[in-house]
């Protein structure tokens, strides 16, 4: 069984058809890139499958997403709970106007996975560790997360959210504020990262694609057009369209 | 031509913006005029913490503590009531209410704002007056408690609006963070927007203390005006505001008795003077952020 399972996914924002009869498995420990041109619909799928895009007035969905053969559109699905597996990281570094300790922190007691406040001390050095953040910042752990440059605010959006222990982590171009070196870093997180958990990742940025991902999907106007082993994608596309979009004539 | 009317206009513009300043150091200096003999003959501590004011007795005694006990007391307790009251309208408003619900409820309090406040004092006279009598079985109704009602009532829409205009300039991006981590909307509201609007809320809350402490019609109708000491909420008391009012008609011009009204008005310019400024500092900070 695959970790994500998409099945006949339709998305509207009120009479907008933003996503058309999409069916994707996803797989655990592998990084699934998705790409295509702007307007194409992959942050929209990416945002559903932490059902992030219901905050958003006039949207609404049929067919089904399953994590672990679970359906998160069911209507007894706890959404709170949903999102807390499902980690999400975003375009823009989003850190909290509070301290970088508080920020780790906030999930934890969120969702009340700890309130002993050594346990929470722990997680939150562990979860810095992990992102290769502690050594930067352990002195100033009570300074804004403000304060940080715009790859550790990264950085940290990452760590806040392994913090809660999620099955799988979504990331939303979380690149594209960055410069290439740190966004070189941020890719060597991911290759990392990719051990433990299972990755979806959009990207405007086809090199990046190409670098990280194991899986690809290449979306156009609201359709999946070819969703492969992203070797293949790059070379041996399936798809006219794929060919023209991943070789740069259109995009 | 074109560069006389430039020149013309920014010496228009100029004048317009320096008038306001101007107006404020001529009041200022006006009050203080009036005041400081007074102040300097019959002593400005004797004036801020005597008990007594019987300005009309012989010898007269121009004590104001029970005035400024008065404005303190009305004041904290509107603020009591409308503070929280202020603030989740504004939550409400800003992160619950629907599109269509929000722009009536918005409109609605910018209305309230719009209600003459001797109109206010006269409904309160007729409707609270007698209801706190009775709920409390006190000998009048002309009470501090029914005054920090009232006066509560004014204070709301200042601190809705500008609350809600903080609470809405929360980034979408800090709210979409914390629901993503499992947050719930409350704990999303509790921890991170109310945390991020704080400094603008607490603007908000000085600017309704502001005009709180300042009015006077709904006072003087509904709080007694009785110049003692108050030793409960629910007692008659007297303010500043509702002094100068009172007594300003009855005075004889450039005597003890008017002076001293004026020492009065001095006293609580200083202190909007103070709420503003700690409005402002807190308003700057926000820009900060």
């Amino acid at each position: 069984m695959s970790k994500i399972e998409i099945e006949n996914f339709n998305l509207y924002y009120s009479d907008f058809h933003a996503l058309k009869n999409i069916s994707i498995n996803i797989e655990d420990k592998r990084i699934t890139a998705m790409i295509g041109p702007s307007g194409c619909g992959k942050s929209t799928l990416l945002r559903s499958i932490n059902r992030i895009n219901d905050t958003i007035e006039g949207v609404c969905t049929k067919g089904k997403i399953k994590i672990s053969g679970e359906n998160i559109y069911n209507d007894d699905v706890d959404v709170d709970f949903l999102r807390r597996n499902v980690g999400m990281v975003f375009q823009r570094p989003n850190p909290f106007p509070i301290s970088i300790y508080e920020n780790v922190a906030f999930g934890l007691k969120v969702n009340r996975i700890a309130s002993d406040k050594d346990v929470i001390n722990k997680i939150v050095v562990e979860s810095l560790k992990a992102v290769l953040l502690w050594d930067d910042i352990k002195n100033k752990l009570r300074k804004s997360a403000l304060s940080l440059t715009l790859e550790q605010q990264q950085r940290l959006c990452i760590a806040r959210v392994i913090a809660v222990v999620p099955r799988i982590i979504l990331l939303d171009e979380p690149c594209s504020s960055l410069d290439p070196v740190a966004t070189r870093r941020i890719e060597e997180l991911m290759m990392v990262l990719k051990n433990k958990y299972t990755i979806v990742i959009v990207t405007h940025n086809m090199q990046q694609a190409a670098r990280i991902s194991q899986d690809t999907v290449f979306m156009f106007l609201g359709e999946l057009i070819e969703f492969n082993k992203t070797e293949k994608i790059f070379t041996n596309p399936l798809k006219k369209e794929t060919s023209d979009y991943v070789t740069g004539h259109f995009g | 031509m074109r560069k006389t009317i430039d020149n013309i206009m920014e010496i228009i513009i100029f004048v317009c913006g320096m008038l306001s300043v101007v107006f404020v150091v001529l009041i200022f200096a006006f009050l203080f005029k009036e005041s400081f003999t007074f102040l300097k003959d019959f002593g400005i501590v004797r004036f801020i913490i005597g008990h007594f004011w019987y300005p009309t007795s012989e010898p007269p005694s121009f004590g104001i503590f029970s005035l400024i006990m008065g404005s303190v007391l009305v004041t904290t307790g509107a603020c009591l009531i409308a503070v929280p009251i202020g603030v989740m309208t504004a939550l409400f408003i800003s992160e619950i209410a629907p599109k269509g619900v929000k722009d009536v409820l918005k409109s609605l309090v910018e209305l309230m704002a719009a209600i003459p406040s001797v109109v206010i004092g006269f409904v309160g006279m007729v409707t609270i007056v007698p209801i706190v009598k009775n709920i409390f079985n006190l000998p009048t109704g002309l009470t501090a408690f029914s005054g920090a009602m009232m006066l509560a009532f004014m204070a709301i829409p200042t601190i809705v609006t500008i609350s809600e205009d903080a609470i809405s300039s929360v980034p979408w991006q800090y709210k979409e963070g914390a629901l993503a981590l499992g947050a719930t909307k409350w704990q999303t509201i509790r921890r991170i927007v109310l945390k991020a609007a704080m400094p603008g809320i607490i603007a908000a809350i000085m600017l309704g203390i502001g005009r709180v402490i300042g009015e006077t019609m709904a006072v003087m109708m509904i709080t007694g005006n009785a110049a003692h000491i108050p030793h409960s909420i629910f007692e008659p008391v007297r303010t500043m505001t509702a002094t100068i009012a009172a007594e300003m008609g009855e005075t004889v011009r450039e005597g003890m008795h008017y002076k001293s009204l004026f020492a009065i008005g001095f006293v609580l310019f200083v202190i909007t003077f103070m709420v503003n400024f700690l409005a402002d500092l807190f308003l700057g900070k926000n820009k900060n952020l």
